[in-house]
């Protein structure tokens, strides 16, 4: 019983606080831009969150003619449903997870590189250039940024001997894996940007040159799918950050353990949304030249450091 | 009937439609999508057969990168029923006799091995698939093969590379 209690509470509140980033990322926005931005609706302007929300709903919901109809509707789900599976494995307290699989680390890749088929498929089915070209995009910028997210998680792998992840956060009761392994951090962050498809790497949608991209024949709750789904993308990146190289919901007593999390996981939400407020898009060869000829020696690099230290520590 | 072997039996049954579905697609994308349900059914066999490691891994590189791939070349290639060539009948009437040849095959060896009879789900038995004992047999027992099929695959990326450049 229990057990279901936790599954309810988890998603009701990655739901409201994917609801609730509408409002804080354009708030943060305003203020970082030197404009007012959403201040009309309610106190601080956060009942902008139900207006956007019910204005999605009632929006009608439309399926282009000449688009392939199935296709166009599983696309939106897809992207939910593999971010919210990820969040299976996140540990919120000690006693606050959902199943703490012996393969996490594991589970979370695989289900973050499922999310690439709801890019994929919602610009095939679309029947536009511009949603294609974004779909082709956003399938080799993904499949790339996958490989350097994985091997920059290997290096705590290979320290903690586990791809559990409660050991993985009992693993940094001394030191904060930040310290051991402040390059994997740093990859595996841009890789994050990388697979959310957020500004500066937004490449996917690129509004400047291709209209929305893949979304671009998106409309009503279908584009609130994939609107909800990069919020929560959002989320369970900066949760994984917290969780990985931060000591998740390890910290000083007088907060709760889940408190620290929550802490830690909204700084890098914060830091998300700094990112899109400050930097450029770059062009799409410059993403994947960065990609495979600086990031994967790098990450390669790193992973064997790691491996000779762990090596020559034990012995 | 436990639960396992409901899991166990209704995974079979979709792992065989969506093959078959695979097969009679006459969009190559939607048979890609089916091939991506038949590899979610199999790595929900692999679970029932405690080897969490293979059943994640398959999703990774299969459902995760390769069938990517596979979507990307269909799609870049715009196959449709109009373009699509017309194999000739003899072409047909000699798949299905290898196919029903290599499938009676299967039947006969599965039907004639008494380890496979009756056993569907091993639940929390066998430690094989679990990445401990996996990665142990591997980098022990067969560490000459295992490195001798990551050289075949950096020669055959090395490989890729060459053929692809212009001159």
């Amino acid at each position: 019983m229990q057990h279901i209690w936790i599954v309810l509470g988890v998603l009701f509140v990655l739901l409201n606080i994917a609801a609730g980033l509408i409002w804080l990322e354009r708030r943060m926005l305003a203020m970082w831009q030197d404009r007012l931005g959403p201040n009309r609706a309610g106190p601080l302007g956060i009942l902008i969150v139900l207006a956007d929300t019910l204005k999605l709903f009632f929006k009608e919901d439309w399926i282009p003619p000449f688009a392939d109809k199935w296709v166009f509707i599983t696309a939106p789900a897809i992207v939910v449903a593999s971010v919210l599976m990820s969040f299976v494995i996140i540990p919120f307290s000690p006693s606050i997870i959902v199943s703490d699989l012996n393969v996490g680390i594991l589970f979370f890749l695989a289900m973050s590189s499922l999310g690439v088929y709801s890019i994929v498929l919602g610009g095939w089915a679309s029947n536009n250039k511009y949603s294609l070209l974004g779909a082709l995009r956003g399938a080799s910028q993904m499949i790339a940024y996958e490989v350097f997210m994985g091997l920059s998680l290997m290096g705590i792998v290979m320290l903690t001997g586990s791809f559990k992840l409660s050991d993985i956060v009992n693993a940094q009761k001394d030191v904060w894996f930040v310290f051991k392994q402040p390059v994997a951090l740093v990859i595996f962050f841009i890789a994050g940007v990388a697979e959310t498809h957020r500004l500066p790497f937004d490449i996917p949608e690129a509004e400047s040159e291709l209209i929305a991209g893949f979304h671009s024949e998106y409309s009503g709750m279908k584009f609130g799918m994939f609107f909800i789904g990069e919020y929560l993308g959002v989320t369970l990146i900066s949760a994984m950050t917290a969780t990985m190289f931060f000591g998740g919901w390890l910290g000083p007593a007088f907060l709760p353990p889940w408190a620290w999390f929550f802490i830690k996981t909204f700084a890098f939400i914060l830091f998300f949304i700094l990112l899109r407020a400050s930097l450029p898009r770059p062009r799409y060869d410059q993403l994947m030249e960065t990609g495979w000829k600086v990031l994967l020696p790098l990450v390669l690099l790193n992973l064997m450091v790691t491996g000779a230290i762990a090596l020559w520590i034990r012995g | 009937m436990g639960t396992a072997q409901i899991l166990f039996w209704s995974l079979t049954a979709l792992a065989l439609i969506s093959a078959i579905m695979v097969l009679v697609s006459k969009n190559p994308v939607y048979s890609v999508l089916w091939l991506i349900v038949v590899f979610f059914a199999i790595s929900g066999h692999y679970i029932l057969l405690n080897a969490q490691f293979l059943a994640i891994v398959n999703l990774i590189v299969y459902a995760g990168a390769i069938m990517v791939l596979f979507l990307f070349v269909i799609m870049l290639m715009n196959l449709n029923t109009e373009t699509e060539p017309q194999k000739s009948i003899w072409m047909k009437f000699f798949g299905v006799v290898a196919g029903g040849l290599l499938l009676s095959f299967f039947i006969s060896f599965v039907i004639s091995s008494a380890d496979l009879k009756g056993k569907s789900a091993q639940l929390k038995e066998g430690e094989i698939g679990l990445i401990k004992t996996l990665g142990k047999a591997l980098f022990n027992d067969y560490v000459i093969p295992f490195e001798i099929a990551s050289i075949l695959f950096l020669s055959a990326m090395v490989g890729a590379v060459v053929i692809g450049k212009k001159d």
